[in-house]
């Protein structure tokens, strides 16, 4: 692709006191893309999202969202992180939704949306509240915009938060394990909705355990296992036809494990 | 002494008692929220400090440290003590006492918030402050009502222990009544007032408690 990455992660590692849990991980997300990162539990791909969101400092590699450099290495191969502005800066273009979803609980639907948007990029109100009325319908939660986090199922609470973060315009939206916290019809919902946003040509990366999904929706999936990437390609490609043996078995073990 | 001369006295007591509740509550509860902050600081040698702090304060009598900063400019400084830093000692110490109690009630609500809370404002972008003041706080108050509520209510009773430096509150006006006139009448009075002021301030405790009850978390 000759596009920018909207965003991209070069020979990132990170350690958590002595244990290396990301092993020079590299990944470019092009605009439009949709990512997924599938792997077995503990390879990393939670800190591979916190690094990139800057919920967590990596020790090694860069880090930059088009042309804002974040963290980038010097000569002894250290992680430098830019400062303040480039995160804030950074923080502008990418948006995250959490596995247990993180709304605020003292905040009605539409002010869980509305309020980032006003106190932090400073945008009129009239404007952000259009568009997050807009946001929350397009979410199936017309009628909801009153309700507090805690009236709402899980899966309504969830597409408020992926409301909350489209609010502010992200380039690219991250989501963690997006529907791991929910009931089976309750993960449809969601998946519907992260769908109809790819289908929108959002450029997203999702770490899920769901492997249908993954290989329905996304144009590339990426296999974590160990805190390395051992293999990526086409979805279809490696979901239908994994080439390495990790990812064969972590793919049938899945399947046998899905089918109880 | 009849009746209403002595109601009349105990009342003008009463509205001392009231000024050092209210004062220590002004006073006590933002400071409070900075020794919390303080407490829980990056910095260790400041919340090793505010540690020291906190343990003074809890560890030793109200009513001594009311004596001793009562006559702490005197002692330690040479300055003739006036009949105003009565109130003004009793204040000090009062709020001083008061914010090293809230401030761990504070302490135990911010910390009751999960870490997500955080995480989903600083990736949506607020600042420090905006989180704690927007996010954080409104949570934590919430969450600390019935602990604070307890020590308000011990607080009403607390302003008496004013007695011990002399300042002319409900409960000192009572004693010199009841010492003057050799009949307990005062102190019945005195704690009907009190009494009552714990209600009125246990009601007002429990309407702000249930105009927070519009969300659970
Ligand atoms: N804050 C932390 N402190 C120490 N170790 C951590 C921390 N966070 C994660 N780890 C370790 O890093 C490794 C990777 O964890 P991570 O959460 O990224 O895995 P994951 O792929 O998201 O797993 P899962 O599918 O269970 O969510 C694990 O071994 C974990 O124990
Ligand atoms: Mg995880």
């Amino acid at each position: 692709m000759t596009t920018q990455a909207v965003i991209s992660l070069d020979h990132i590692q990170k350690r958590f006191n002595n244990t290396e849990v990301l092993k020079d991980i590299s990944l470019a997300v092009h605009p439009g893309e949709v990512v997924s990162i599938i792997g077995p539990s503990g390879s990393g791909k939670s800190t591979l999202l916190r690094c990139a969101t800057l919920l967590e400092r990596f020790e090694g590699g860069s880090l930059r969202y088009g042309d804002v450099v974040v963290a980038e290495n010097n000569d002894q191969g250290v992680a430098v992180y830019k400062g303040k502005e480039a995160d804030q800066a950074a923080r502008q273009r990418f948006g995250l939704v959490f596995q247990n979803f993180n709304l605020f609980p003292h905040y009605s639907a539409l002010r869980n949306v509305m309020d980032a948007p006003i106190a932090v990029q400073k945008r009129e109100k009239g404007e952000v509240e259009a568009q997050a009325r807009k946001l929350l319908a397009q979410m199936g939660l017309e009628g909801k915009e009153d309700n507090y986090p805690c009236e709402l199922s899980g899966g309504q609470q969830q597409r408020v938060a992926i409301a909350r973060a489209l609010c502010l315009n992200p380039q690219i939206l991250f989501f963690d394990e997006p529907t791991s916290a929910l009931d089976p019809e309750l993960t449809q919902e969601v998946l519907k909705v992260i769908r109809s946003l790819a289908e929108e040509h959002m450029t997203m990366v999702i770490v899920t355990h769901e492997m249908t999904f993954a290989r329905d929706v996304s144009d590339r999936v990426v296999f974590m296992d160990g805190g390395v990437i051992v293999e990526e390609g086409p979805a279809q490609e490696v979901i239908n036809n994994p080439q390495h043996n990790r990812t064969k078995s972590f793919l049938s073990r899945y399947q046998q494990g899905s089918e109880d | 002494m009849d009746f209403v001369t002595m109601l009349s006295m105990l009342t003008e007591g009463f509205v001392v008692t009231l000024q050092i509740f209210a004062c220590t509550l002004v006073g006590a509860l933002p400071l409070g929220v900075l020794v919390a902050l303080c407490r829980m600081s990056r910095f260790t040698v400041l919340s090793a400090l505010t540690r020291v702090y906190i343990s003074i304060m809890r560890g030793t009598p109200l009513m001594l440290q009311l004596m001793f900063i009562y006559f702490a400019p005197w002692y330690v400084f040479g300055v003739q003590l006036s009949t105003e830093w009565k109130f003004g000692a009793t204040i000090v110490a009062f709020v001083l006492n008061y914010s090293a109690y809230f401030a761990e009630i504070y302490r135990s609500g911010i910390q009751s918030i999960p870490v997500g809370q955080r995480e989903a404002a600083q990736v949506l972008g607020y600042s420090r402050a905006q989180t704690f003041m927007k996010i954080i706080m409104p949570q934590v108050i919430k969450r600390i009502i019935p602990a604070m509520g307890n020590e308000i209510i011990v607080l009403v009773k607390d302003t008496s222990l004013a007695f011990t430096i002399g300042v002319a509150e409900l409960f000192t006006t009572a004693r010199a009544i009841v010492s003057s006139q050799g009949v307990l009448t005062a102190f019945i009075v005195a704690a009907a007032f009190y009494w009552v002021f714990t209600f009125v301030v246990e009601a007002i405790i429990a309407r702000i408690e249930k105009r927070l009850s519009y969300y659970h978390d």
